[in-house]
């Protein structure tokens, strides 16, 4: 084993540790926080494999945005420090829908490359360049259709929580 | 010299300035404050104009009692000061002093790893106010995360437009890049990404998270001894990262109007220093914004500016 495997499955080990004590862990702030852990060691995945701006952007996106809305979500609502011991959590349903798509994802993917090996000294690595160019050559497309989707997706949060037009502003 | 000797150097380098930068910037901010004020600042300790000062405050840190809570999420307490300090530790490695290899570890995409680090800290914030377990320290967190949220969109913007105009992401490429003309070209983002980094530092007039006159100290209020300390520490380094960042992004960096080559590291330290008096001299010459004008002015003022700046840099670098 090289360098490489090794860190990639030490840091992999670490995600999905973070990632078991995200969904059985009965404090929901610490949940987050765990969530913090996975998708930064998914970042160093990420890293290792020389996707460096994928990682980086993992960071920027998930820790730093994605994550700290969801802490911020649960702390203006209901966040007690200790167990919260009535969580609605069925547990059966979850292992069957989570460890099932896992699985089957784990097969899919473990049949399609087998045991074929890719050195990463050939491959070219994912910095901002190799990346740009792609995005907007090959997937010119996808890319454009996403950011529509992103677009729909604003336009809706502002409708949702806007007030009604012509609705009188309550002042208070 | 054995990689693993160039290593170890470079990253004791960044050590010592992670240590000591801080304690200057600190400092300096004690007499600056203390003569725009019409006072003389610390005078006693270390003998001469109180030069002391911040170490015999280290002292009195570390013989403080350490208090947590009864109440509080006590790991997450204690974890908080560290994840505060690290992202801005890791954000120095990146930073370049000067030409050539004077940089702790020079990186195809310096900027984008800063730019992701610097917004770690929410996280931290967050951590120690929910777990003080008291209302005053959640309310504090819960402003910064508004705050931090609202405006890492400029700063990133404003991030963006340099690397666009200089078309690389790497810290020392861009600083290669720059010409005494872009101090024009990108003056607005040069306001935006000031003011938006010194809200992602809390520093005033940014500091509503942590408004002594309503909130006591808002998510540091539970905070005592060591790792208060280490928050306090944490902020001085963000000063000297977000004046770094304006220097190598926006001033230039290394270059200077002689020796460039020869006393570039000069050039930088003097032109952080330079950015980090206008820090402190903002915080004595402004009042405190409230969270909606704080709200209002990122997204009204800022992202507006950023947006248009993006244009400006897009049509300058396309059409000449």
């Amino acid at each position: 084993m090289t360098v490489t495997d090794v860190l990639v499955c030490a840091l992999g080990a670490v995600s999905l540790g973070a990632a078991i004590r995200v969904v059985t862990t009965n404090q929901i702030v610490r949940a987050g926080l765990w969530l913090v852990v996975a998708l930064g060691a998914l970042a160093g995945v990420y890293l290792v494999l020389t996707a460096e701006l994928l990682a980086w952007v993992q960071v920027l996106i998930y820790v730093g945005a994605v994550v700290v809305l969801m802490l911020f979500a649960v702390m203006l609502t209901r966040a007690p420090i200790g167990r919260s011991d009535d969580l609605d959590r069925p547990r059966l349903p979850a292992i069957l829908v989570g460890g099932g798509a896992g699985l089957g994802l784990a097969a899919v993917l473990a049949d399609a490359y087998r045991w074929s090996y890719i050195g990463l000294s050939g491959v070219e690595p994912g910095n901002a360049e190799a990346l740009g160019r792609e995005v907007f050559t090959g997937w010119a497309l996808p890319f454009e259709v996403l950011s529509v989707l992103l677009l729909a997706a604003l336009v809706g949060a502002i409708a949702i929580s806007r007030p009604e037009v012509g609705e009188r502003r309550e002042e208070s | 010299m054995p990689v693993w000797l160039e290593i170890a150097i470079r990253v004791a380098g960044v050590f010592v300035a992670f240590l000591t930068l801080p304690l200057i910037v600190g400092q300096t901010e004690h007499k600056v404050m203390a003569h725009m004020q019409g006072r003389l600042g610390p005078m006693y300790a270390g003998r001469f104009h109180g030069w002391a000062q911040l170490i015999a405050d280290g002292v009195k840190f570390v013989q403080k009692e350490e208090v947590v809570p009864g109440a509080a999420d006590k790991s997450v307490f204690r974890l908080a000061p560290a994840v505060a300090l690290v992202p801005y530790l890791v954000a120095l490695l990146v930073i370049p002093l000067g030409p050539g290899d004077l940089v702790a570890q020079p990186l195809d995409m310096g900027l984008f790893l800063v730019l992701a680090v610097v917004g770690v800290g929410i996280v931290a914030v967050l951590m120690a106010g929910w777990a003080s377990a008291n209302k005053y320290t959640l309310l504090g967190a819960l402003r910064a995360a508004a705050q931090l949220l609202a405006y890492e969109l400029p700063f990133v913007l404003a991030a963006a437009s340099v690397a666009m105009a200089a078309g690389t992401l790497s810290l020392t490429g861009i600083v290669e890049a720059w010409r005494p003309w872009w101090l024009l070209w990108q003056l607005p983002a040069l306001f935006v990404f000031f003011t938006a980094g010194l809200a992602e530092i809390r520093r005033p007039p940014f500091d509503a998270p942590i408004a002594d006159s309503e909130l006591v100290f808002g998510y540091l209020t539970e905070y005592t001894g060591l790792r208060f300390a280490l928050f306090l520490l944490a902020e001085y380094v963000g000063i000297v990262v977000i004046s770094a960042l304006t220097t190598v992004l926006f001033l230039g960096g290394w270059k200077g109007p002689f020796a460039s080559d020869t006393l570039g590291w000069l050039w930088t330290l003097v032109k952080v220093g330079a950015v980090a008096f206008v820090i402190i001299w903002l915080r004595v010459a402004f009042p405190r914004l409230r969270v909606d004008q704080l709200q209002k002015f990122c997204w009204l003022g800022l992202v507006p500016i950023a947006l248009l700046q993006l244009i400006l840099t897009a049509v300058v670098k396309v059409g000449f």
